[in-house]
């Protein structure tokens, strides 16, 4: 198949193409989803962060 | 030398490009666009930006060059790899790690990798031990990075290697220090497009050129009969998996006791070393937490698969193919300008072990200014030990076909194999194969030269990014994880983590001037990855998803992982334990088990993992689990 005879790596080669649709469908499918709201907890984490980027 | 080798339009160009990755970067900064910013004024990320920049963040220089250029010697084998960035280091790490991780990091206000587990387990012995590994280990990894990026720079403008190392690290210190470090996401952004759109092109171009892709892989699978070196550990063909098995293998010329070395090295170091190893890189945890909603993660995994596939998984077919270029249509034209006989080139160089084969060595002009710019195998000598012959070299080392053209020009047909394509000259003046330079000789060889440019740009790109979330992680883990830590003196780390930048560049550096040669990029990553998969896997994914999970068993399972893959790349796996020479003072051999077949090829992570991960379990079992209060506060909302 393909010009490749070996069992082997045939399927990392097919394995590789379709792990990357899996995750296609996978995105595509959840789009939309997990929107979370952004939590007090976030935002005091996100106030602290910019503080450790500011040290850098 | 440099500006010999280097044109006004490749140095304009480059110019061109910092510019325009610099003032991203500042437009970013002026209009705060960090990831940051997004969480807190709540606005949305463009899915397309997240998910560029997190691939700039994850493949590097080491995946295409150094990776790219082990395909090229074992072959598409590695293909494994890719299979397990994409399932293992996209897959599941986005859509079982990521939310999670987001949420307690969140939850327990961690802004690094070692303070998540720290407080996670309630332990500052934990942060400040992870903080230490990570400090001290990460200068290899980045090593890796910078040593495939100065590969590419030395062939592509004919300099020195060391040349290029120093110009390479002066524009990735300039950028650190203006501002890198900050993880602008649109200057990521810009360089994960320009990473795409290149390898695109490098397999679209690679695979037209090869006659398509079945005669691309036939013609491929049908050079497996051409003689090799690697034939005695295993090697079967550049389309198929090395032979496998463990202990002596039986062979048609007898028990050979390296016959399955290399499914060992490609199966054990380079896929489960580094596919498995990416879930427990600290840069990848705080990644997760910079991200708004479990939502962008979601996204970014559509982008981020296709992404990886077209980074690793074009670095390794292409690097394959790369055998059948320059064996069946590479076509040299110029003047030979001399031709040295009998020069013993190194092919494997490692403490008490120097394999020389002695060739003869074309040394080619191909732009009329009468110095060799390219120099290929002309043939092969055998070594001979008492009238026998005890290395073959006139078979294994490829014969140049030289046809003479008008005005003393000829046409050179190398017929050589990648590896013996990748002839290097080092600082002391030896000629050696170096793997690392396949990727490189073959875009400067077989691609147009405005490919190289961007190809260039892809490289820099690549290490740009990934650098600057190593110096991040290496300077955040000396200030905030050891400094803040031991003294107790929280927000005053700022110039102890300044230091451990400087110091990380610099020993990430010196490893760059001092290894080269025996695919050490490659080899430097799999340490790193390794010891983060050993040392840290089990208290990362026992402490987001079980909360029966305990501190001892967390310290214990990364003491334990730690100590076992040290002691193992110390006395037992021959290369690594050979170059650090401990076993050698102590034991006076190389490896305790030399003698003993496949052991002194397995990869630390195959014994160290599961032992940490049932110290892990048996321990937590053993001791008094996390209060109640603990775990709530480590799991709401998770």
């Amino acid at each position: 198949m393909l010009g490749i005879e070996d069992k082997g790596v045939m399927a990392a080669y097919l394995l590789c193409i379709v792990s990357a649709i899996l995750c296609v469908v996978y995105g595509l499918i959840n789009w939309s989803r997990g929107d979370d709201s952004v939590e007090p907890d976030d935002v005091k984490w996100a106030i602290e962060e910019q503080k450790v980027e500011d040290k850098i | 030398m440099l500006a010999q080798g280097v044109g006004l339009t490749e140095i304009l160009f480059v110019l061109a490009y910092l510019l325009i990755v610099v003032y991203l970067g500042f437009l970013g900064y002026m209009r705060t666009k960090s990831a940051t910013d997004y969480l807190i004024a709540g606005r949305r990320t463009h899915p397309f930006v997240m998910a560029m920049s997190y691939g700039a963040t994850f493949i590097s220089t080491s995946a295409i060059v150094g990776f790219g250029g082990v395909a090229g010697m074992f072959g598409m084998s590695l293909l494994w790899l890719t299979f397990c960035n994409i399932f293992v280091g996209i897959f599941v790490a986005f859509v079982f790690l990521g939310g999670p991780t987001r949420r307690m990091g969140h939850c327990l206000d961690a802004h690094t990798f070692p303070e998540l587990l720290g407080r996670r387990f309630d332990s500052k012995f934990i942060q400040v031990f992870a903080g230490l590994v990570i400090f001290l280990f990460i200068p290899i990894y980045a090593a890796a990075v910078l040593i495939g990026g100065c590969e590419f720079i030395a062939v592509k403008f004919g300099i020195d290697y060391q040349v290029a190392l120093l110009v390479f690290s002066v524009i990735i210190a300039a950028y650190v220090i203006m501002g890198g470090l900050k993880g602008v996401m649109y200057s990521d952004a810009l360089q994960g497009s320009i990473m795409f759109i290149g390898m695109i092109i490098l397999l679209v171009w690679t695979y037209s050129k090869l006659g398509g892709v079945m005669a691309a892989h036939e013609g491929l699978s049908e050079m497996a009969t051409i003689p090799s070196l690697f034939g005695k550990i295993g090697f079967q063909g550049w389309t198929a998996m090395p032979a496998f098995g463990a202990g002596v293998a039986e062979t048609a010329k007898g028990p050979n006791p390296n016959g399955y070395d290399l499914w060992w090295i490609v199966i054990s170091t380079i896929t489960l070393g580094v596919g498995i190893g990416v879930l427990a890189q600290p840069q990848l945890a705080v990644r997760f937490m910079t991200v708004k909603s479990k939502r962008e993660l979601n996204r970014a995994v559509l982008v981020g698969g296709v992404f990886i596939l077209v980074m690793t998984g074009v670095a390794f077919v292409v690097g394959s193919l790369s055998n059948l270029y320059f064996y069946k249509y590479e076509v040299i034209t110029g003047k030979i300008v001399s031709t040295t006989e009998k020069v013993g080139v190194i092919a494997k160089k490692e403490k008490d072990i120097e394999a020389r084969i002695p060739c003869q060595l074309l040394h080619i002009d191909t732009n009329g200014d009468n110095v060799a710019d390219i120099t290929v195998v002309g043939k092969g000598y055998d070594v001979e030990r008492d009238g026998k012959v005890v290395l073959p070299g006139s078979i294994l080392m490829p014969k140049a076909e030289v046809t003479e053209l008008a005005d003393g020009m000829v046409e050179v047909r190398p017929k050589a194999t990648s590896f013996l394509r990748s002839l290097t000259q080092t600082k002391t003046g030896d000629w050696m194969f170096n793997t690392d330079s396949i990727i490189p000789n073959y875009v400067t060889g077989a691609m147009p030269t405005w490919f190289g440019l961007l190809f260039l740009l892809t490289l820099l790109s690549a290490a740009m990014s990934t650098l600057s979330s190593q110096f991040h992680a290496v300077g955040t883990s000396i200030g905030r994880d050891v400094y803040e830590q031991v003294t107790g003196k929280h927000g005053h780390g700022i110039a102890i983590t300044r230091v451990g930048i400087i110091i990380g560049i610099v020993i990430a550096v010196f490893i760059s001037y001092r290894f080269r040669g025996g695919y050490i990029v490659a080899r430097a990553t799999a340490i790193f990855f390794g010891l983060c998969a050993s040392a840290f896997l089990p208290a990362f994914v026992g402490g987001l998803f079980w909360k029966r999970m305990t501190k001892p068993a967390a310290i214990s399972s990364m003491i334990i992982g730690f100590l076992v893959t040290a002691f193992w790349l110390l006395f037992i796996k021959d290369k690594e334990a050979r170059a650090l020479g401990l076993c050698y003072q102590l034991f006076e051999k190389h490896s305790l088990l030399l003698d003993k077949p496949t052991w002194p090829v397995v990869d630390p992570l195959v014994i160290a993992l599961p032992i940490s991960i049932l110290v892990a379990i048996v321990v937590s079992f053993l001791s008094k689990p996390h209060s109640k209060e603990h775990l709530d506060k480590c799991f709401r909302g998770v």
